[in-house]
This record gives C-alpha cells, structure tokens and sequence, in this order.
C-alpha cells in the first residue's frame, strides 16, 4: 500500500487540490435506487461559437444563451473567455465545465509568463488544455474555440472535449455550429479585412442565434489584433433586447402589487452591525 | 422525478435600488408526502449576504453545515488578514469553486446568493449544481417552480424598486408561483437587505 501523505501537525492527509470523488459512491447508489428516472443535468451551454483569422488577427463570436434542459437559464451569459492579453477562448458544451477548465488554464499561462518573463504562446494554451481533456478521457465536457496572437502570428483552433484538436482559418462549434459554418462556407476569403471578418463572424453568430434553439439572445465579438490590443466587446449586436419594447408601453395596473398587499404573520427586524457601531 | 425534486423548494432573489430581497418556500416533502412547513432553505451569511440553498435536503443541510463549520474559521482568518469582510463577488466564487471540486459526484443543490456590494448596489448570483455560475442584474431562481417563477418575475419585476415595493413583490411572485407547485409552497420566508440591516417576514399561505 502507498504510503499516505499526512500532515504531521493535524494527522490528516495534506490537501492537493483537484477534485474530490468522495459522493460519487453515494451518488451512484442514489442513481440505482431512481431506477431509470433522470438523474439531474448539470447546465449547459447549448452554444454557436465561432472564429476566424483575417488579415491583421483573430475574430471570436459567440451568442449569449445559456440552457438547463429546454428552460433558458441565462439570458446573456459570457462564453469567450480570457485565457491571455493575446488569448481568448469560446466555450461550448457543460458551462462549468468551460469555465473553470478556461480559469485553470488562465492561471497557469499567467504563472508561465511570471517565470519566463515572455508573452504566451497560442499552442501553449492549446498544449495545455488538451492535455488536461485527453486526461479526463471527455468527461470534462468542454468543446473550445481558441484563437490569439503571439510572435509566430495569428493561430485559431478547435478543442474538442476528448483532447483532439486542430489549427484551421475559420472554425465553428456547439449545437448552433452547423448553422454557423453555412455562413463561413459561403461567404468566407483568404485574407479578409477587419471589418468585413467582424461582420461575417456576426453573420455566422446571427444564423445560430435564429436556426438553433440552444442559442439565442445576444451576439458577442472579441478582436484580437496582431501588434495591437485585444478589444472584447459585450453586446456587439443584440437583436433580442426586450427593454425598448417594454419602455414603450404603460406597466398594467395588476402588475404592480399595492402596499400591504401581501398578508404576513411575523416580522423580524435587525439592524446591521456596522450601522449599531455608528449610532 | 429526478432527486432534486424530491423534497420540493421555491427560492427566488431579486434586485431592488440599494437593496436586495432573497424569498423562499418552507416546505420539506417526501415526494408527494409533506413532511414538515418550517424547513430552512435560506442562511444568514452577514449582514449583507444570504445564500439560498434548494435541492436535496440532506445536502441542503450538509452544505450549510461545511459553510459553517468549515468555511467560517477560513472566513474569520480571511477578515483578520484582509482587514475587510468577504465581498459578496467573492463568496460566490467560493461557493461556485466548493460545488466543482465535487464535479464528478456532486451535491444535489442549486444555490443562489443574495448581496449587498460595498457600495449598497444589489449583487444577485446563481448556480448550477456543479458550480456553474450566471451572474444577472434583475433576479434569478432556483427549486421545482423555476418555470412558474421565472414567468413571474419576468412580468413583475421593475427596476429601481425600493425595499416595500421590492418586498411585495418578491412576495407576490413566489406565492403566485407555489400555488401551480405540488412540491413547493405551505408557508414562506422573505429577507429584504438594506445598508441599514435586514427585515425577515414569515408570509401568510395555502396550505394545500
């Protein structure tokens, strides 16, 4: 038997952080015991994401829909995340997933570049997250689109959630991907300008949105420009803003409950302790 | 059903100007069996915070035991060597981080958190049962009913509304929404935060 590695001042085994399958034993049985009902699913990001290098960078899109089953979760969730000054990544597939997936690698670039004193590498980024899917064999369930700039130039990839990957001009992903890439098939060109990229990325992210049911709401762009400085823009486009709608119309009466309305049996009233000390 | 129906909850929070309301059923069921009408789902973090904890209930009860016994000595040496209390940004994150390290066999439990930022401004957060976290600025739910609520408060909320106006309708929304809920409702509980301190009501409700 390995020798276990305790703290000597406590007796217990020292913490090394990753995760802790301590339920799944308890869960597994919980499983049994529900037969062949659902178990519960953790939310997802039932996604169009989307990339392409043009001329001086990269472009990113995403939509902003986040799901858990058929009930829209979040409406304008963010799903490019930042990995680098010159590295973002889109993230389809179990939200949490992509996140802290995102976050870990984030931090790791950022002790690399501490330790070597030099800007991050696009295929360090793609290194490191494929590694760490292949590792958990896909039950991580992140599917990326990576794109950034560094001293080579621009680099976009995609990142399955077993760890595979592959270096191409124009990518997309998700459960909106299909719909996406009809627009790049179509409209995509070697060596297209900013501005004609930023438009066709929001095309690509448009069709999603308005084809696939696990999109919606907003379109969001990020811009990585070679020799330049990364722009993330929240809300690029919002074709689904229900705000002017209901400015534009009086509030109904029943809608807003008069004072008192509600019929309460007790009431407990405590003051904050910073206000106590100033009294 | 899947086993975080089973025991049945309501929780809903929702932003008010310089407040914040956090609202939850009390039931605890067995299925379709009500077992009891006071149960716990919501907990005092400080002053300004409140977590809300729906799901299964023994995890329900072992989570705010960690949060408590586990986590509050580590938030007591938080405070002493940052001189600061824990911002609500950042007991959100924690929560978030504590629910994915048990990524492969989590607790059945989708948490909200329900702040006041250092500047009064509300801060509303909620979650997935591993971790996943959506930030939003108006409401958010969580519990058997997110379907009814979140209709509710899609129609309800209004910006800017002050702590009484916040309170009616916070109360409103989640009463409307138990009475189309066989596994929520028998009684309520709602927090309203201010910068001044908290008011807890117990609500008036079906009991059927």
């Amino acid at each position: 038997m390995a020798a276990l590695d305790l703290d000597v001042a406590t007796l217990k085994p020292v913490e090394t952080g990753g995760f802790d399958f301590g339920m799944t034993a308890r869960n597994e049985q919980i499983a049994a015991a529900a037969g062949g009902r659902p178990m519960p699913q953790p939310m997802s990001t039932g996604t169009t994401i989307c990339g392409m290098v043009y001329d001086g960078g990269i472009v990113l899109g995403a939509d902003t829909r986040a799901t858990a089953g058929s009930e829209v979760a979040d409406k304008n969730c963010e799903k490019i995340h930042y990995l680098a000054p010159n590295i973002y990544c889109c993230g389809a597939g179990t939200a949490a997933d992509t996140e802290k997936t995102t976050e870990l690698i984030a931090s790791q670039l950022e002790l690399l570049r501490l330790s070597t004193g030099t800007q991050s590498r696009v295929v360090a980024a793609v290194t490191l997250l494929k590694r760490m899917l292949f590792k958990y064999q896909g039950h991580i369930g992140a599917a990326l689109v990576l794109g950034g700039v560094d001293c080579t130039g621009p680099g976009l990839y995609q990142i399955y959630p077993h760890g595979s990957t592959s270096k191409l001009p124009y990518v997309t992903m998700g459960s909106g991907s299909l719909a996406a890439m009809s627009v790049f098939e179509t409209e995509y060109k070697d060596g297209m300008d900013e501005a004609g990229a930023v438009a066709l990325v929001k095309n690509a992210i448009r069709a999603g949105i308005f084809n696939d049911l696990g999109s919606g709401s907003n379109v969001d762009v990020t811009i990585i420009r070679a020799g330049g400085a990364s722009e993330v823009i929240r809300g690029y486009e919002t074709p689904n803003d229900t705000a002017p709608l209901r400015a534009a119309y009086a509030r109904p009466k029943a809608l807003i409950p008069p004072a008192a309305a509600t019929a309460v049996l007790s009431t407990v009233v405590s003051v904050s302790d910073a206000d106590a000390m100033e009294l | 059903m899947s086993i975080l129906q089973h025991n049945g909850a309501a929780i809903v929070c929702m932003a008010g100007k310089n407040c914040v309301a956090i609202a939850s059923d009390t039931r605890f069921g067995l299925s379709q069996q009500t077992v009891s009408c006071d149960f716990q789902k919501v907990f005092k973090q400080s002053d300004r915070l409140f977590v809300g904890l729906a799901g299964l209930a023994t995890d329900v009860q072992t989570l705010r035991n960690t949060l408590k016994f586990k986590r509050e000595p580590a938030l007591a040496l938080y405070e002493l060597r940052e001189e600061r209390v824990m911002k609500p940004e950042a007991f959100a994150a924690l929560l978030s981080h504590m629910l994915y390290e048990k990524r492969f066999g989590p607790y059945f439990v989708e948490p909200v958190v329900a702040g006041l930022k250092d500047d009064g401004s509300p801060f509303l957060c909620g979650m997935d049962l591993i971790g996943a976290p959506v930030y939003t600025d108006d409401y958010v739910v969580s519990g058997t009913c997110t379907p009814n609520l979140n209709g509710m408060c899609e129609s309800m909320w209004r910006p800017d509304m002050g702590p009484d106006e916040l309170f009616e309708t916070i109360s409103q929304c989640l009463l409307a929404s138990v009475d189309r809920d066989a596994l929520s409702g028998w009684g309520a509980t709602v927090h309203v935060l201010t910068p001044q301190g908290v008011t807890s009501k117990q609500l008036k409700g079906r009991m059927d």
